[in-house]
C-alpha cells in the first residue's frame, strides 16, 4: 500500500512541477529540501540497520551480493550500449545543433 | 563522489546509534520513516516536473534517443537476472530490484527496504554507490572497449549529475545532452520500476 502512495504522489509531484517551471528560487528551496530529505532517510535507514543483529550479522554476505549485482547490471547494460551505439549512433554527426538521420 | 560520501556519513552515523541503541524510541517509529519518505518522493516528483531540460532535448534529438535510457532498463535488468542465478537466497525479481536503482542509491534503497525490508535495502544501497563509483572509475576504459554510449549506460540515473563529467570527458560534449536526458528519464523510472518489480511479482 505504501509503495503506491509513493508512486502517487510521485506522479502528483510532476504534475505539481509545471507550475515551478520558471520559478528558480522555489526550485533552489525544493532541491535543498530534497537533499536533507535523503540524508535524514538513509539516517534512519542507518537506525533502523544498526538495531537489526540479522542485518549486521550478515553484512560481509550482504557486501557481496550487492558486489555481485553491480557486475551484472554493469555489464549488461554496456553490452546493450555497445549494440546500439555500433547500429545506431557511430555514423551520426553528432555535433551541431542537429543530428544527421540516417 | 562527495554526495555519495555525505550519505554513507549519515547512514553510519544513524548505524552506530542504532548499534549502540542512544535514540528514543519515537525516532525509531516506522511512522516517521513513511511521512519522510512520502515528502521526499513529492519533492522530488516536483524538481523532476519543473525541468523543461528532457522534453526539448528529446524533441531536438529526436526518437533514438529515447533507445539510451531504454538499453540501460534491459540491459541493468537481464546483468542482475542473471547474476540472481548464482544467489540462491535472492529472487530474481529482488536482484532486478536492486538493478532498477540505476545508481540511484539514495531513493533505490530507501524504497525497496520499505517494501521489502532492510537487508535488500542495504544490498541496494551498496550496490548503487558501486556502481556510481564503477563509472567514476572505469568510464574512460568503458568507451573505449564499449563505445561512447557505454559510461552513459554505466552511469544510469548518475549520468545526469554526479558522473556527468566524466561522461563529458571521456565520450564528447555532444553525448552530456543524451547523458542528461537518459539520467532524467531513469531518475523518473526508478520507483515506479522498483515498486513493480517487488509488489507484483
Amino acid at each position: 500500500m505504501t509503495s503506491f502512495i509513493v508512486i502517487a504522489l510521485f506522479t502528483a509531484g510532476i504534475l505539481a512541477g509545471r507550475f515551478f517551471r520558471k520559478n528558480e528560487t522555489a526550485k533552489r528551496y525544493i532541491d535543498h529540501l530534497v537533499t536533507w530529505a535523503v540524508y535524514l532517510l538513509l539516517f534512519l535507514l542507518g537506525i533502523s540497520v544498526g538495531i537489526n543483529e540479522k542485518v549486521l550479522n550478515d553484512f560481509s554476505k550482504i557486501g557481496y551480493t550487492a558486489l555481485l549485482l553491480t557486475i551484472g547490471a554493469v555489464i549488461g547494460s554496456i553490452i546493450l550500449a555497445k549494440i546500439v551505439f555500433i547500429r545506431f549512433f557511430k555514423n551520426t554527426n553528432m555535433t551541431g545543433d542537429k543530428m544527421k538521420s540516417d | 563522489m562527495k554526495g555519495s560520501l555525505i550519505i554513507l556519513g549519515f547512514f553510519s552515523a544513524g548505524l552506530a546509534g542504532g548499534v549502540f541503541r542512544i535514540f528514543p524510541d519515537w525516532v525509531l517509529d516506522e511512522d516517521l520513516t513513511t511521512y519522510a519518505l512520502y515528502t521526499l518522493m513529492f519533492l522530488v516528483g516536483i524538481s523532476i516536473g519543473s525541468d523543461r531540460g528532457a522534453f526539448y532535448i528529446l524533441k531536438k534529438m529526436r526518437f533514438k534517443v529515447i533507445l539510451v535510457p531504454l538499453l540501460i532498463i534491459v540491459g541493468s535488468l537481464a546483468g542482475t537476472a542473471v547474476v540472481s542465478a548464482f544467489l540462491p537466497d535472492l529472487g530474481a525479481n529482488e536482484a532486478m530490484a536492486v538493478g532498477a536503482g540505476f545508481g540511484y542509491y539514495s531513493l533505490s534503497s530507501i524504497v525497496i527496504s520499505q517494501i521489502s525490508g532492510q537487508e535488500l535495502g542495504v544490498i541496494a544501497l551498496l550496490s548503487n554507490i558501486m556502481r556510481e563509483i564503477t563509472t567514476l572509475l572505469a568510464a574512460p576504459l568503458m568507451v573505449k572497449y564499449f563505445g561512447r554510449l557505454a559510461a552513459i549506460a554505466s552511469g544510469g540515473a548518475t549520468a545526469m549529475d554526479t558522473t556527468l563529467p566524466v561522461i563529458v570527458k571521456f565520450s564528447g560534449k555532444e553525448y552530456g545532452i543524451i547523458a542528461v536526458f537518459s539520467g532524467i528519464v531513469l531518475t523518473a523510472v526508478v520507483p515506479v520500476l522498483v515498486t513493480l518489480l517487488l509488489e507484483l511479482f
